[in-house]
């Protein structure tokens, strides 16, 4: 963390330069709670930036606090050089926030958020109108234009609530988890969407719970972890530790798991984790061709199994192994995650 | 896929800060305003039971009132109106604008008031939109009070104009009021808390006033509570204006009285708004 009385300079060539932020919640003292606990930030211009950590990691705290919408309690912050506590109204003239819960109003059709929106900001009715109709058009919603929201699906309101937030094409986006809750079509749109977003220059700084989404359009991740940033860099990088995937196999004789372990250290060098569940056996692999000559060999030793998956490591392996705890600490989490 | 090592493949954006404005103008402070009452004229369209207080409650009441107490106060229903038709219209402005807390407060827990903070929008604005277009609902709450009262045989002494200065007193009362629950609504945690505080400040105000009797039947500690409060100021100008035809220094007291509370809660209202998570 940074000296409180010596920050260092704010710098213009970065979109976002934050140091030391801290947030705390519920009063002073033993019962404050840290949510964002000293965590700096540096993103370029023109990059995509993910920041990659689990519910109440404090990820949405921290794009809060750069968007002007929470006080920062402690650090700096600058958005292309500007002071977020000491000048907001300027800041939020840089910036557009997709937020996690879609904010747009319920109660107006697509057509009225987005004229409401382009009024706000100065545009007269006329020019408002087209605006909206060309976003509207853009985002394939010109259909759905005259329907209250209400009335929408969650992936139409995350593309009206994307196409709000570009009305005045700002420089740089927050995308606060944009595909929690979505269906993978409707994700693999998104992400189409958010990509064109990048071709235009646009700096973006997205949240995400899913390691793939942060891997498919970040070029630089850092991992959150209780308010705190516990690694950072490319996708690359931080799934270099936790191998590129993983193939998942279980035998069909559970007595023979310490027989099908000594095959699959043989074949890969490696000795492979044996899951919780009985003859279950995870195997990371570099490379996820070897899963092959691990089944080759598991057959030529007349060991049968049951399931083979290869999966691509989830965010708790690179959470177990970037922290060496789970990134949920029950399994009741595992179903909130969703909601 | 561009990694750390490479930079971007993209050019960025020049952006330039140093011509972006550090607060809004006056002149896109009354646009925005008029944004947010048009929002807020679209979300009424959208739900008419907004309009259920404003129509019913001043059928009711005043004929209600009128016959309950009529009577009993000042010999009969005919000889009451002249004293209950103006204090109603007190007490519809202040119910009508105690709606403005408890609609903010339900308003501000959606996702559409975080966008409206992100944007570099005047913080005033979608406090001072909804008040705006609130006035139509004060509007209809009057005019439907001074009607009812027309058709039981009110006949004001003050004639067409100083029954025209006596709605538009109360327009200006209901709208004035309706920034004392609209600093509520920032403040208070739930639309529930809005709605009981407000309660607790409507009564006490209403029935502790001349609006229904005159102040001279009560005891005397009592007396002197009703005198202060202004909403008796607002009635008995009203009375003044609708009935005499008369601008009295009551009128003055109850518009000075109106701008006091302006002054005091707007600014409130807008700090702990923008203060609010």
């Amino acid at each position: 963390m940074n000296d409180i009385l010596h920050p260092p300079a704010p710098r213009g060539d970065l979109a976002v330069d934050a140091h030391g932020l801290v947030k705390t919640f519920g009063g002073q003292g033993s019962s404050a709670f840290r949510a964002v606990d000293g965590i700096d930030l540096q993103v370029a211009r023109g990059e995509v930036y993910g920041v990659l950590g689990p519910n109440g990691a404090g990820k949405t705290t921290t794009l809060s606090m750069l968007a002007t919408l929470l006080p920062i309690d402690g650090g700096h912050a600058s958005i292309f050089g500007v002071d977020v506590t000491a000048n907001p109204h300027r800041v939020r003239q840089l910036l557009g926030v997709t937020g996690q819960y879609a904010s747009v109003d319920e109660n107006l059709t697509a057509t009225e958020n987005l004229v409401l929106f382009a009024r706000l900001l100065g545009h007269r009715r006329k020019g408002a109108a087209t605006i909206a109709a060309d976003l509207l058009e853009s985002f394939g919603l010109t259909e759905a234009a005259t329907r209250q929201i209400k009335n929408f699906s969650g992936g139409m309101r995350r593309r009206l609530d994307l196409a709000a937030s570009l009305i005045a094409r700002p420089p740089l986006i927050f995308l606060d988890e944009p595909t929690t809750g979505l269906d993978p079509r409707t994700r693999g749109q998104m992400w189409d969407t958010i990509r064109e977003l990048v071709e235009q220059g646009s700096t973006i700084l997205l949240t995400t719970q899913y390691l793939d989404e942060a891997d498919q359009l970040a070029d630089r991740i850092a991992v959150i972890d209780a308010g705190r940033k516990v690694a950072e860099g490319t996708p690359e990088q931080l799934k270099s530790g936790v191998g590129s995937s993983t193939l998942h196999l279980r035998l069909a004789d559970r007595d023979q798991t310490a027989a099908a372990a000594a095959v699959v250290e043989r074949t890969l060098g490696e000795p492979p984790v044996l899951t919780p569940e009985a003859g279950g056996l995870n195997v990371p692999l570099a490379d996820a061709d070897r899963a092959a000559d691990v089944l080759i060999a598991l057959r030529q030793a007349d060991l049968s199994i049951t399931t083979a998956t290869v999966r691509q490591p989830t965010l708790d392996e690179v959470f177990l192994a970037l922290t060496g705890h789970h990134s949920e600490p029950t399994d009741t989490d595992q179903n909130e995650e969703v909601a | 896929m561009t990694t750390l090592i490479d930079p971007p493949a993209h050019a960025a954006v020049p952006v330039a800060v140093d011509g972006l404005a550090t607060r809004p103008s006056l002149r896109e402070t009354v646009d925005q305003t008029l944004a947010m009452a048009w929002r807020a004229t679209k979300k009424m369209r959208r739900n008419p039971e907004q309009f259920f207080d404003v129509t019913i409650q001043p059928l009711l009441f005043t004929a209600m009132f009128a016959y309950i107490f009529g009577g009993a106060i000042s010999g009969s229903v005919k000889d009451y109106l002249p004293l209950i038709i103006p204090g109603i219209l007190a007490q519809t402005a202040l119910t009508s604008s105690m709606a403005m807390g408890t609609q903010l407060r339900e308003d501000m827990d959606k996702g559409v008031f975080d966008r409206f903070r992100s944007l570099p929008i005047a913080r005033i604005a979608p406090l001072a939109g909804p008040a705006l277009a609130d006035i139509i609902r004060y509007t209809i709450a009057s005019t439907l009070t001074i009607l009812v009262g027309l058709a039981m045989g009110y006949r004001p002494g003050g004639g067409f104009l100083g029954t025209l200065g006596g709605w538009l007193l109360t327009i200006v009362a209901a709208w004035s009021l309706a920034w004392i629950f609209t600093w509520l609504g920032t403040v208070a945690r739930s639309a529930q808390a809005v709605q009981g505080i407000s309660m607790m400040i409507m009564f006490p105000l209403t029935f502790l006033s001349n609006a229904f009797v005159p102040a001279s039947t009560l005891p005397g500690w009592l007396e002197a509570f009703v005198k202060v409060n202004p909403v008796s100021h607002v009635v008995t100008a009203c009375r003044d204006l609708i009935n005499e035809g008369q601008v009295t220094t009551e009128v003055a007291w109850a518009l000075l009285g109106c701008a006091i509370v302006v002054a005091i809660f707007a600014p409130l209202a807008v700090r702990s708004y923008s203060r609010k998570i």
